[in-house]
């Protein structure tokens, strides 16, 4: 595939890097990322990969732009207040780059349309905010052997980790199960400083990007937090796998995937 | 001293058309195409490219064998593909 020269002028700092070159672009131009949550992490993440050219991006959401997602949510804009999410990201993303090919999934991901929605895709971004989808998200991608980066974000603070099959602890090895339902506030509860995100969604971006070129150091064996109050990054070394995990373990004990109970707060961040 | 003559070139990339930093661009896309060891003539303008595309070149690992001045301003860059990473 030759790059026109719109390409080479769009894709010039890229190409320019070392570790990407016209080879690495090509690569990104031939990738699919799936983003799971339109919301405060899946905005940036999906303008970044966007504007990367990575080739497919599939976006999953079921809901519609409220005006008080529009603190975070980058990706949509007051006159979308009331559309569908996944369209609103869609238009977003073709507008920074119509080399793209965004394919909508206008629903909740559940134990019932995960393993389809994730197979064709080489890496998933969970943008969620609520434990039943991270678990649900992390035990699918173990199951069907998908690259993941986890991250969730809260007040003023945010953490990050990746799965690669056969590298490293699963997201279950370090959190074993979801809380129970409310017993952990949510976003709606506690609130969460907009520009949170931002900061963790852009570093889900760069961590999927980093993946499809095969370069770098990705978060594998490591749980990155961010306190923007004390503004400390922490990279915290996790445990090996863990043996016993029932998903990810020697002898997994779950072999089907199951749909937590629900806390209030539905939808993306 | 071996003259443009006897190098054999493999491929050749006009980047006299485009500005920085597609310069490059365009010569490292042209490069990236070849295998070690075979040689790419660039021509390009004065100034800007002259001073950079060169060096990039040898940042980026390749040999470059030849440099010449043409008379209407431009040049010929003849690059030999270094090793790939």
């Amino acid at each position: 595939m030759a790059f026109t020269g719109e390409q080479l002028e769009r894709y010039s700092r890229h190409i320019i890097l070392k570790e990407v070159g016209a080879k690495g672009q090509r690569k990104l131009l031939n990738s699919k990322v799936i983003i799971i949550g339109a919301g405060g992490l899946g905005s940036p993440a999906a303008m970044y990969l966007a504007a990367a050219g990575v080739g497919t991006i599939g976006i999953a959401d079921a809901d519609e732009v409220d005006l008080s997602n529009l603190q975070r949510q980058i990706i949509h804009t007051t006159a979308n207040v009331g559309k569908a999410k996944v369209i609103s990201t869609k238009e977003t993303m073709e507008a920074i780059n119509p080399d793209v090919k965004v394919i909508t999934y206008r629903t909740f991901v559940s134990s019932q349309n995960i393993l389809d929605l994730i197979k064709d895709y080489d890496f998933v971004i969970d943008g969620t905010d609520n434990f039943p989808a991270k678990f649900l998200i992390n035990d699918a991608c173990v199951m069907a052997e998908k690259p993941f980066s986890h991250a969730g974000i809260i007040r003023f603070q945010g953490q990050l980790m990746t799965y690669v099959p056969g590298r490293g602890p699963c997201y279950r090895c370090v959190f074993k199960n979801p809380p129970p339902a409310d017993a952990v506030p949510t976003c709606r509860q506690a609130g969460v400083v907009g520009a949170m995100g931002g900061v963790i969604g852009s570093l889900q971006a760069m961590e999927a990007i980093k993946y499809l070129l095969r370069k770098g150091e990705l978060l594998t064996g490591y749980l990155l937090t961010y306190n923007a109050l004390t503004m400390e990054f922490r990279k915290i070394k996790l445990p090996e796998k863990v043996k016993d995990c029932p998903i990810c373990g020697d002898n997994p004990t779950i072999h089907e995937l199951t749909d937590y109970e629900m806390n209030s707060c539905g939808g993306a961040f | 001293m071996a003259s443009a003559n006897d190098i054999k070139i493999d491929d050749y990339v006009d980047i006299t058309d485009v500005v920085c930093p597609v310069t490059f661009v365009k010569a490292k896309v042209a490069i990236e195409e070849l295998e070690t060891g075979q040689i790419l003539s660039v021509h390009m303008n004065g100034g800007e490219p002259l001073q950079n595309v060169p060096r990039s070149m040898k940042e980026e690992g390749h040999r470059v064998l030849k440099l010449t001045a043409n008379d209407d301003g431009t040049y010929d860059l003849i690059v030999e593909k270094g090793e790939e990473e």
